[in-house]
């Protein structure tokens, strides 16, 4: 039975803090930074809740998680019922918990918050979940539906495509997914660092989807050994989703960026998560990073970058930002658990050139000093550059997690599917429909490169607009058919 | 997982696989490479495709045994499997030019081969010039021959055919027959280098096929980038053939040797531990 308290009381108690591991013992090794929270922490936390009659908190989730519901049987010390709740809308839990930015969604808007710290939405949520993995793993598997005969393609095993496929699947359509790497998960896997998202807790996730009959096929570049047609008419599938993401590096366009040691944030973080490159050579992969390393950008793929070339070893890891701390896009605790790891932030800070040396490895680079002038179009103020305020840095290695945009793979080899200006998918936001019938899409590769919830938020939004199409559109499953 | 139904060694150094993966053999064009990874402690190497049987669903690689991956996959066996991703990279564009010379030197002349054979079918005069250190590194002669309407070798000992490069065999061929329409040069860099530079003040339209470090062969790294005409490309997916004029091939060169001490280190640890095997592997049969 849960504690009776009042609400002043409930709304006193501490915010309980995520033990973590300490930096200086953390910047050695790639294990989880985060510990979770213990039973009795998550109890007391839970507590904080105030069970308001209009929660804003569930608004504030992009994929409407219960939240006073899953919270108040914490209360009660039933986390199975929690747990039953929560994968009512969310099936990737122990994900989420630890990747979305609450600060910005559900814990953005708690009342309780308004006066004090706001409930550990978050914290609660990876709670529950490992609890879950903790009693033996899937507890809580949601039934499926009777099969439909229908076949769903979904192309790119990411946030969006796990999403869209776990939704399917429940639904009772057949689903293949096509990844182009060796192994699932998309970013959850080449992007985010182990120490942020164990990759155990990915494999899992997908092993579950695998129970519940979804097709993995890795190695699969749609677009290059089979077209999105080719999906429909030769391969007999009845709609296609296209989750593929964020995958294109952005460089700056500023000389000496062909010099051996500036990579892109995708090939750093690929080279050392994917490969394993942080344990060459027993893994084949080299990382080749050097002493010195530079980040270029504040959001959390470049914060991930920083912490990693910190435990590789770097002596020297700077992050530069032509904004300062506050309009770093990064999630709060990633942005607080660099600073705790010595990162040295410069702020208002953006490269101008590259020098590379003889052989053409980076030596130095050179960088203006900025100031913020008007608003832009985001709202947030305009970097300037100060005339004459330039300095170099000598280093080694220099990473570019200024962004990514759209893979062109896919959608340069799809025929009249409509694309806006920067390339990304045009959809019905209703239904996640492409200017093709029966091709829908979610996830970066429509919205451009945003967080993780969303594109999960996307994929089941896909997931509805799917089984809607196929059975009242498509009617039939071509199976049935021939 | 793909199987390799057969591996031939086709020179020192050099093997021929046969693997078994029908997506691949089916859309397969002229130009496209795949990318390989042996085992789960693996790295993922690019390598061309040397043939393909949509029919019996399978591809051809041949492999030089330059580093620590490429010997590991000489010690395969039949009937092992490894994991392949592709047809990767844009298809070469084959079009009736008129007399193509396709130039292939080392490693390089496997790729050139269904290139060569879609140009002849496209009804092209196609002149191979072929070269190697010595006659046994010039490789696939006789598959080469049957793709081409002449053939013209050279090695630098002068074992076989003409003393000397490929590029000297070029300048004969050109200073006797006049200019080509187009060149296809695939080979070391500084050979596509060498070709580029003979054949820009020419005016003679040529295309090389660039084989860069990469790691998904999607585009998402970038690990690949070359500068072309100015513009930093990616290898992967806008390659890999390019405008051998426009290439800068002195920094691709340079960057070529991104992990140069790493990939030294990885192939004598590799030569310590595999000796006796490693040594066989590069006996001629």
């Amino acid at each position: 039975m849960g504690r009776e308290l009042t609400k002043k009381e409930r709304m006193e108690l501490p915010r309980q803090s995520m033990p973590t591991q300490d930096p200086l013992d953390r910047i050695k090794n790639f294990d989880e930074v985060a510990l979770g929270l213990t039973a009795e922490m998550a109890i007391t936390e839970a507590d904080r809740c105030l069970e308001c009659k209009k929660p804003r908190c569930v608004d504030g989730c992009p994929v409407g998680i219960d939240i006073p519901a899953f919270i108040h049987e914490m209360q009660e010390g039933d986390f199975e019922k929690a747990l039953a709740i929560i994968k009512k809308a969310n099936t990737l839990p122990a994900i989420c918990g630890r990747v979305c930015p609450q600060e910005d969604q559900c814990e953005q808007v708690c009342v309780v918050g308004n006066k004090y710290k706001p409930v550990a939405i978050g914290r609660l949520e990876r709670f529950v979940a490992d609890w879950e993995v903790a009693q033996g793993g899937e507890i809580a598997m949601p039934e499926r539906q009777p099969e439909t005969g229908f076949k769903v393609a979904i192309i790119g095993s990411g946030p969006a495509g796990l999403a869209t496929a776990a939704e399917l699947a429940l639904r009772g359509h057949s689903v293949t997914v096509f990844e182009a790497l060796h192994k699932p998960g998309g970013v959850l896997v080449y992007g985010i660092p182990e120490f942020r998202l164990p990759k155990k807790i990915v494999e899992d996730e997908v092993g579950n989807l695998e129970k519940l009959g979804v097709e993995m096929r890795y190695n699969w570049v749609i677009g290059k050994i089979a077209s999105v047609q080719e999906l429909f008419d030769e391969y007999g599938f009845d709609a296609v989703f296209i989750g593929t993401g964020a995958g294109l590096p952005y460089f700056m366009g500023i000389p000496g960026e062909d010099n051996i040691g500036v990579y892109s944030a995708n090939e750093f973080l690929t080279r050392v998560n994917l490969m394993k490159g942080f344990d060459f050579p027993a893994f084949d992969t080299p990382v080749g990073m050097g002493r010195r390393v530079a980040v270029v950008g504040s959001g959390n793929v470049a914060m991930d970058c920083l912490r990693t070339a910190k435990r590789l070893g770097a002596e020297e890891v700077i992050c530069l930002y032509r904004r300062t701390r506050a309009e770093s896009p990064a999630r709060l605790e990633e942005l607080e658990h660099a600073e705790e790891e010595a990162i040295d932030f410069r702020w208002l800070s953006s490269p101008v050139e590259i020098y590379g040396d003889d052989d053409a490895r980076v030596a130095g680079v050179r960088v203006q000093k900025m100031e913020l002038g008007e608003p832009d179009a985001s709202g947030r103020r305009r970097p300037v550059p100060i005339e004459g305020e330039q300095y170099d840095v000598k280093l080694d290695t220099i990473i570019m997690g200024i962004g990514q945009g759209p893979n062109p793979l896919v959608t340069r080899s799809t025929e009249g599917l409509e694309l806006n200006r920067w390339g990304n998918i045009v959809v019905d936001e209703e239904t996640m429909m492409t200017s093709i019938p029966g091709v829908f899409a979610g996830g970066d590769i429509v919205t451009g490169a945003a967080t993780v919830i969303l594109a999960m938020g996307a994929g089941k939004v896909a997931a509805e607009g799917i089984d809607n199409y196929l059975r009242e559109t498509v009617r039939v499953p071509k199976a049935q058919i021939a | 997982m793909p199987t390799l139904l057969e591996i031939k060694e086709i020179a020192p150094a050099f093997k021929q696989y046969l693997v078994e993966t029908p997506e691949i053999a089916r859309k397969h064009q002229a130009g496209q490479f795949v990318i390989v990874l042996l085992h789960d402690h693996g790295e993922r190497i690019p390598l061309t495709i040397a043939d393909s049987d949509a029919e019996a669903g399978t591809i051809t690689l041949v492999v030089q045994e330059v580093g620590k991956s490429t010997m590991e996959m000489g010690l395969m066996s039949e009937g092992d499997q490894i994991e392949v991703v592709g047809p990767l990279g844009t298809p070469t564009h084959i079009e009736k030019f008129g007399t193509c010379v396709c130039v292939g030197g080392g490693a390089g002349i496997a790729p050139l081969l269904p290139i060569a054979r879609a140009m002849k079918e496209a009804g092209n005069e196609v002149v191979s010039i072929l070269g190697g250190r010595t006659k046994e590194l010039v490789i696939l002669r006789d598959e080469m021959t049957e793709a081409s309407t002449e053939m013209i070798y050279t090695t630098d000992d002068g074992s076989f055919g003409a003393k000397g490069f490929v590029t000297n065999a070029l300048d004969t061929l050109i200073e006797e027959r006049g200019k080509p329409d187009i060149v296809v040069a695939i080979g070391p860099a500084i050979m596509m280098k060498a070709v580029a530079d003979m054949t820009r003040p020419l005016e003679i339209s040529t295309v090389v096929s660039l084989n860069t470090i990469m790691i998904d062969g999607t585009g998402m790294c970038g690990g690949c980038r070359v500068s072309v005409g100015g513009d930093s490309k990616f290898v992967c997916v806008d390659g890999p053939e390019f405008d051998a004029h426009t290439v800068d091939f002195e920094l691709m060169m340079k960057r070529q040797r991104t992990f140069l001490s790493e990939e030294n280190a990885a192939r004598l640890r590799f030569l310590e531990n595999h000796e006796c095997q490693a040594t066989k592997g590069t006996e001629v049969s």
